[in-house]
């Protein structure tokens, strides 16, 4: 499993499995201070039935650890996580432990305490974090959350495979198989183009693709992957404005075509639309992770049955994913972040890591690589079998969160203020020109970068 | 029996005290909030610096910013003239009914008034939804072309006119028909024998006698219309295209959903001294009229 930006899975096995080959056999110490009450705020998961389990782990340790824990499942729907956790900062009051989504952290740095102890313990444990995470988390030279055991998750490719090989003539199936056997040139020969014309055919077979171009989460996260493809970017990794430049207009060119075959409801879409489209049976693939596949599963199992997940189309630049890293984070208003701490060690241990993926049906993706081999569930989950051996990311794909590659604190604004799809959707929705779209996101970007 | 302090035997403490109550609840809810946004609105993005206004400057620079201006002022001008003319138009209606009958028609008039926006809202983002839009299968059914409600620029900022002027109208008609009740019948009455017609009574009564009524719930309704938060927030986000932004859902997005607090306070701040200038005007011109009429 690759989660390092600009490495491959396996140069990033190599380095954990050195890694943890030193380190696993380090004791895991509790500290004394677990005692009282802990209030945790947690993502409400997208999963069903993924919340149950997660409250009864956490309920087990508190009784073994003799601390009453109080769980409140949060939505990310209209950024109520969000909202929650500004209104608990600012109030200097709220829960002890708060679930923080990779453009969360940076925000609330200020009122995070350092947990570098923990995350020490969990690295001499399990070996090395995701590159992306650390990127995300650690902050001003120190780590401001515990890697979550849910909702670390990334947007793949969620496709119709019957209608895929109906319409577009690509068997997802023989191009991305559920195991080791890759044809390396058939994986090369997905790329936007190659996306972009099955997508023309199944459009006019009447059962589009669909993806968020509208202020949302889910338009970042997919428009983030396409514009890292085309080695586009709004803010390079000294924090200037790079908005102007061919490869933006290239990745602009290349979304005005596919627009054309997405419907226009795209502009409208929240979070949940993109589930709804591909549950409905109406859409024939989206970018996501495998939560629109397991409510398939339980509402509309005819759908579900031919789903398959699989690698985001490579671009120019090369083949990228968008992960979103979630972590735990104890408010410096905690009364008590000794619990917290210990809290935090626990949900890293494997045994949670494996039941949380296993409740989630392989949403949930590990921080840490030596995580990967504990669990078949990638493998095991269907119908149809094998439909999720690929969300685990396989081949050649690189990661990245929204905003890349720009600084932590300026990628989590432009993620937040939905730059790049209010850019695109200007052009192909709005119709304007590439240069005068360019100009209002360099205006815009002038608000993201100030200080 | 027991005698009353001296103090409060003298009926200008008592009057004090008794208001006391209130100038808490504005200190606490109205001028500390406002003084407050204020000052967050002249501190750094860190509030950590004073740099005076600076933010103020910064928004006049933003394209963003002005578009929200424009729309702004766009949505509140034509959402309140809707709901004037329905609000008239359904007074008038409701007038003309015997009495006995009114007060079911006034019930249910108000009903989009009296449930809370953000639910009532909910319910129309069912009704406009982007894909599985209810409106639309209907249309559909009726072999007319789906409607983009809320993934166009125009149908979008359509749809939240229409949904604040269907909460607000009934707020329009009840202070209406509460005007046109109070207008003395005897006026009609010689009207009518000097030979005048529904429309003369109209301009040359109804008009005159309910015009500060006009004018202040328009006043009002403008302030409100202006803030309006929850419609845009359910129905559109401020999208598509940042179209449908409004000062509040901006000052959102900037000041809360992006960390910006004192921008967004500034977002916030830029309606006062409009609303502030509209309110003296108003307001001056109801007092005008009322000494006039003394």
């Amino acid at each position: 499993m690759d989660l390092m930006t600009g490495s491959t899975r396996r140069t990033f096995l190599k380095a954990a499995g050195a890694a943890a080959a030193g380190t696993l056999a380090a004791p895991y110490v509790r500290t004394a201070g677990s005692a009282g009450r802990l209030r945790l705020g947690v993502i409400d998961h997208w999963v069903p039935g993924t919340n149950e389990v997660l409250q009864q782990l956490l309920e087990r340790w508190g009784e073994a650890n003799h601390v009453e824990v109080t769980v409140d499942f949060i939505t990310t729907i209209g950024n109520k996580l969000l909202l929650t956790a500004q209104a608990e900062s600012r109030a200097g009051s709220g829960h002890d432990l708060f679930a923080l989504e990779f453009h969360m952290v940076p925000m609330f740095k200020h009122r995070l305490i350092a947990v570098d102890d923990v995350v020490d313990d969990i690295v001499a444990a399990y070996g090395p974090i995701a590159e992306l995470s650390r990127q995300a988390a650690f902050l001003d030279g120190a780590w401001r959350g515990g890697p979550s055991p849910v909702m670390n998750a990334s947007a793949a490719t969620v496709a119709r495979r019957d209608l895929f090989l109906e319409h577009a003539g690509i068997d997802l199936t023989e191009w991305f198989p559920a195991g080791d056997s890759r044809d390396p040139a058939k994986v090369d020969r997905w790329d936007w183009e190659a996306f972009g014309k099955a997508a023309a055919a199944l459009h006019a077979a009447g059962r589009p693709v669909g993806a968020a171009i509208s202020p949302v989460t889910d338009s970042s996260a997919w428009l983030a992957q396409l514009f890292a493809s085309y080695g586009a970017a709004m803010v390079n990794e000294q924090g200037e404005i790079a908005a102007d430049s061919d490869t933006v207009r290239e990745a602009l060119e290349y979304l005005t075509r596919l627009a054309e075959v997405m419907p226009d409801s795209v502009y409208a879409w929240d979070d949940a639309s993109n589930n709804r489209w591909i549950i409905s049976g109406t859409g024939s693939a989206i970018f996501n992770p495998p939560s629109a596949w397991a409510v398939a599963k339980r509402d509309s199992p005819d759908v579900a049955r031919h789903l398959w997940h699989c690698d985001v189309p490579r671009g120019p630049a090369g083949r990228f994913r968008a992960f979103n890293s979630v972590f735990w984070g104890i408010w410096d208003f905690s009364e008590n972040q000794s619990a917290a701490r210990d809290l935090l060690r626990y949900v890293a241990e494997p045994e949670v890591v494996v039941a949380m993926l296993e409740a989630s049906q392989g949403y949930d993706l590990p921080l840490f690589a030596s995580h990967y081999d504990r669990t078949a569930v990638w493998a095991e989950a269907g119908p149809p079998a094998g439909g999720l051996y690929n969300y685990a990311l396989r081949g050649d794909e690189r990661t990245l969160t929204d905003g890349y590659p720009a600084p932590p604190e300026i990628a989590a604004r432009i993620s937040l203020q939905r730059v790049v799809p209010n850019l695109v959707a200007r052009v192909t929705q709005g119709g304007e020109s590439f240069d005068d779209a360019i100009g209002w996101v360099e205006n815009e970007l002038e608000g993201v970068l100030r200080s | 029996m027991r005698v009353l302090p001296p103090l409060l035997r003298r009926k200008p403490a008592v009057a004090v005290l008794m208001c006391v109550p209130l100038f808490a609840l504005i200190l606490g809810l109205v001028a500390y909030p406002f003084f407050h946004a204020l000052f967050l609105a002249t501190l750094n993005k860190a509030e950590t610096a004073f740099v005076g206004l600076d933010n103020f400057s910064f928004l006049f620079g933003r394209q963003t910013f002005w578009m929200v201006v424009r729309q702004s002022l766009l949505f509140a001008l034509v959402a309140v003239v809707f709901k004037a003319l329905i609000g008239l138009a359904a007074a008038h209606a409701i007038n003309t009914i015997p009495t006995k009958g009114q007060r079911k028609w006034r019930g249910m008039m108000l009903i989009p008034w009296v449930i809370p926006p953000a639910l009532s809202t909910l319910g129309w983002w069912w009704l406009f939804e982007p894909t599985y839009s209810a409106i639309n299968w209907g249309l559909t059914k009726l072999a007319v072309p789906a409607v983009p409600w809320l993934s166009d620029t125009f149908w979008a900022r359509f749809s939240i006119i229409l949904v604040n002027v269907w909460v607000g109208a009934p707020f329009f008609l009840i202070m209406y028909l509460a005007a046109l009740k109070s207008i003395p019948g005897e006026l009609y009455e010689a009207a009518e024998m000097d030979g005048a017609g529904p429309w003369q009574k109209f301009f040359y009564i109804t008009l005159p006698m309910i015009r500060n009524i006009i004018a202040i719930t328009t006043l009002f309704s403008i302030i409100v219309t202006l803030a309006n938060f929850d419609i845009v927030r359910v129905l559109t986000q401020g999208g598509p295209l940042n179209t449908t932004h409004l000062f509040a859902t901006y000052a959102f997005r900037v000041g809360i959903e992006s960390g910006d607090i004192p921008l967004g306070a500034a977002v916030s701040l830029f309606m006062f001294p409009m609303l502030a200038i509209l309110a003296f005007i108003i307001l001056r011109n109801v007092r005008r009229r009322a000494a006039s009429l003394a």
